[in-house]
């Protein structure tokens, strides 16, 4: 049978006659009160109907896909419960990726499902309006699942106990906490290009693949298979990234450098976000997946490139920043991880010096740049903590105001050299660790001098527990901002080698295979 | 560049000096010391000497480097954004013309890190 | 010419649907990742419910994909015959 359906109307037209069919211009009031937010951003559209319906799943097939998932995610999250699946992983070590992905993306998922809802609401189109609530309604099924799935780890180990509480509070989840506000509080089209384009389609494969293959490869069933029913959403999601910004390009040439200025600055945001995965790759995952230098290498240049020479019958260009973003895939991970190590005593997480076998598969992995300017450091710092030295940088560090990662990146030229940028604006300074990240503030500066940058915000005396007497003598700032996270001193914190969660997983596993 | 906006968009900084209780923040980098992984943040009266940044705070911040033992302040040289800047250690920052979210960083010519690579 | 590629969750109702993928499709590159499999075609893949069925042995909605959809990258055209992606260069 070839089925060929006759007399039955279209996936195509079924699906816009039970969308964008059933939408009608209001006329008790002007439809530009009704959506009084999708001009003001200066993109021109002329005509919504031109708008072509990325995947078209009327009602009836979304909630039937969707129920299959969910039955088989359950299903898989109660076995991998039940067969204490969490002793499976390829060492304790590698629980830690959960606490930051627990604490760092499943809040955002939560904001991605509230900015969909709400662009959604601002369209007049509804062709976006529908594609844009369908993806809100994925994204707390996301988070949704995601607090499921880690909820068994939750359990057993610590730092998984009050993400909520952190997400507002702990130093390094300002970075994707403030790179979501930033997209949240731009208009509908800027929130569209840069989450539903930039982030969804770019950069998604980065995050994900990463996290999904990282468990998959570390025993790690209960994350695997939320990534996995994530993403098959995911792909939807990335039909609207790309319809959104075509429908843009195609309906007024007045809109391309609108667009062209929102990729550039997300593509950045993004990259600068996507600075924890690189060191989660290469030092977090006991089994390593790839460096984040090939995941680059695959998910960026190459189909970024596909994706980029596509849209250049637009006129668009590949964003301003893959020059350095190439310069930097050699370095940041590396980087990312001496800072997480250094600051180990104020985050949710452990951290641990290499091993030397895995010291060596950096430098395999790294040639240009691991061995001259790396490998030494983390070498001293193993050293140092065998002789019960290990290294806590208990003194706080210079945040950029837009990306808000300590400062920790080094001049394009010169790996050698901290990258230091600064503007004035309106009789104060501000600090910014990359060309990329003075740019977008000197573009928008009214914006990013709100910031609410964690060190300084200490320094206030904002990050203390209520009640709390920074003036009695004596006091001591940092085990008072401990509290303030809920992040408990000696438990949640510090080198993985001592910690509770080393001492329970060896004692737990030593239990499935002895009778003693 | 104004944020394009449906309305008047203006707002306070957040870190406006008056909000830290009397001190003024000042950033301090150790140039090719990359252990210390960005520079260092401190809130600091105005009127503190300068001398006391050598004397206590980087002795203090930067004290885990075995580099730090070696330093000749008297061969020191100091940048105030980026540019050579002559500090006068008897006098305070104030008057050194260090103003709130100034960013300086001395050099240590001779010691450059572990392993001499700037770690 | 660039890649188009998709990926899918490594089960039994994939190994069909990567078989009428490769039928249809002359050049198809093929990476098996634990739990994953991306199939990468230079500029446009497509993917017939016909060959589907005829790999799996039974009638199959285009739209069951969704369950063990992991990834894409091209430019989407969905009807109930055939899912294709493209770039247009």
């Amino acid at each position: 049978m070839d089925g060929r359906s006759g007399k039955k109307l279209g996936l195509k037209e079924r699906y816009s006659l039970m969308t964008r069919g059933l939408g009608w211009d209001t006329t008790y009031q002007p439809m530009d009160k009704v959506f009084p937010y999708d001009k003001f951003e200066g993109i021109k559209i002329h005509d919504w109907d031109k708008w072509e319906d990325p995947f078209r799943m009327t009602m009836d097939a979304y909630w039937k896909y969707q129920a299959e998932k969910e039955r088989k995610l359950y299903a898989i999250v109660d076995a991998f419960a039940q067969n204490n699946g969490h002793l499976g992983v390829t060492d304790a070590r590698y629980i830690n990726t959960l606490k930051l992905f627990l604490t760092g993306i499943s809040p955002l998922e939560y904001m991605a499902h509230r900015g969909f809802a709400h662009v959604g609401r601002q369209m007049r189109g509804v062709g976006p309006r529908v594609a844009c609530l369908m993806q809100s309604l994925d994204e707390i099924r996301h988070s949704q699942t995601q607090i499921h799935s880690m909820s068994t780890y939750n359990k057993h180990y610590n730092g998984f106990h009050d993400f909520l509480h952190m997400i507002e509070r702990v130093w390094y989840l300002s970075v994707p906490r403030s790179f979501f506000d930033d997209a949240y509080t731009s208009g509908p089209f800027e929130y569209m290009i840069a989450i539903g384009f930039s982030f969804e389609y770019v950069l998604t494969n980065l995050l994900f693949v990463p996290f999904i293959s990282g468990a998959a490869y570390n025993g790690d069933m209960g994350a695997m298979t939320f990534g996995f029913s994530a993403q098959s959403d995911e792909a939807r999601h990335m039909t609207l990234g790309l319809e959104c910004i075509k429908f843009m390009l195609e309906q007024d040439p007045a809109n391309l450098p609108i667009v062209q200025k929102w990729i550039d600055k997300w593509a950045w945001r993004g990259i600068r976000v996507l600075t924890l995965v690189g060191m989660m790759m290469d030092y977090m995952l006991p089994k390593r997946v790839m460096s984040w230098k090939e995941a680059w290498e695959i998910y960026f240049e190459q189909n970024g490139g596909a994706l980029f020479n596509d849209l250049a019958r637009y006129g668009i260009k590949a964003p301003k920043c893959i020059a350095q973003a190439t310069i930097d895939k050699e370095h940041i991970s590396h980087q990312a991880w001496a800072t997480f190590y250094q600051y180990g005593a104020a985050a949710d997480f452990h951290t641990w010096s290499p091993t030397p076998s895995e010291l060596d598969w950096l430098s395999q992995k790294y040639p240009n740049t691991f061995d001259k300017y790396y490998r030494p450091r983390y070498e001293y710092w193993a050293e140092q903590h065998k002789q019960g030295k290990r290294f806590y940088n208990t003194t706080l560090p210079q945040l950029c105001q837009v990306c808000q990662i300590p400062m920790l990146f080094t001049e394009p030229t010169d790996p050698t050299k901290l990258c230091y940028r600064e503007s004035d604006y309106k009789n104060n300074k501000y600090h910014m660790c990359s060309d990329g990240c003075k740019e977008i503030f000197d573009n928008e500066p009214e914006k990013y001098i709100q910031a609410w940058l964690p060190v300084h915000q200490i320094y206030q005396g904002n990050c203390f527990p209520e009640g709390t007497d920074p003036t009695k003598p004596g006091f001591e700032p940092l085990p008072a901002v401990l509290k303030y996270y809920h992040l408990e001193n000696g438990r949640d914190n510090l080198d993985f080698e001592g910690s509770e969660d080393q001492k329970n997983f060896a004692a737990w596993r030593q239990l499935t295979t002895t009778n003693l | 560049m104004p944020v394009i906006a449906v309305k008047k968009y203006e707002f306070a900084p957040a870190d406006s000096q008056d909000k830290f209780h009397g001190a003024q923040l000042l950033y301090i980098g150790w140039e090719d010391h990359l252990m210390f992984c960005a520079p260092f943040a401190f809130p600091f009266p105005p009127d503190m000497p300068f001398g006391a940044l050598q004397q206590n705070v980087i002795p203090g911040a930067f004290g885990y480097h075995p580099d730090l033992a070696k330093i000749d302040w008297s061969t020191a040289q100091w940048f105030k954004s980026g540019k050579p800047f002559k500090p006068d250690p008897a006098k305070s920052l104030a008057e050194n013309g260090l103003k709130h979210k100034d960013v300086i960083r001395f050099r240590t010519p001779g010691l450059t890190g572990i392993a001499g690579c700037c770690t | 010419m660039s890649n188009v590629f998709i990926a899918f969750q490594r089960n039994e109702e994939t190994r069909g649907i990567v078989d009428a993928i490769l039928a249809d499709n002359p050049g198809a590159v093929v990476t098996e990742q634990p739990a994953m499999i991306k199939i990468d075609v230079a500029n446009r893949m497509t993917i017939k419910r016909s060959t589907i069925e005829e790999k799996m042995g039974r009638s199959f909605d285009l739209q069951e994909m969704q369950i063990h959809l992991i990834t894409l990258s091209g430019h989407l055209d969905e009807t109930d015959e055939e899912f294709n992606l493209g770039w247009k260069q």
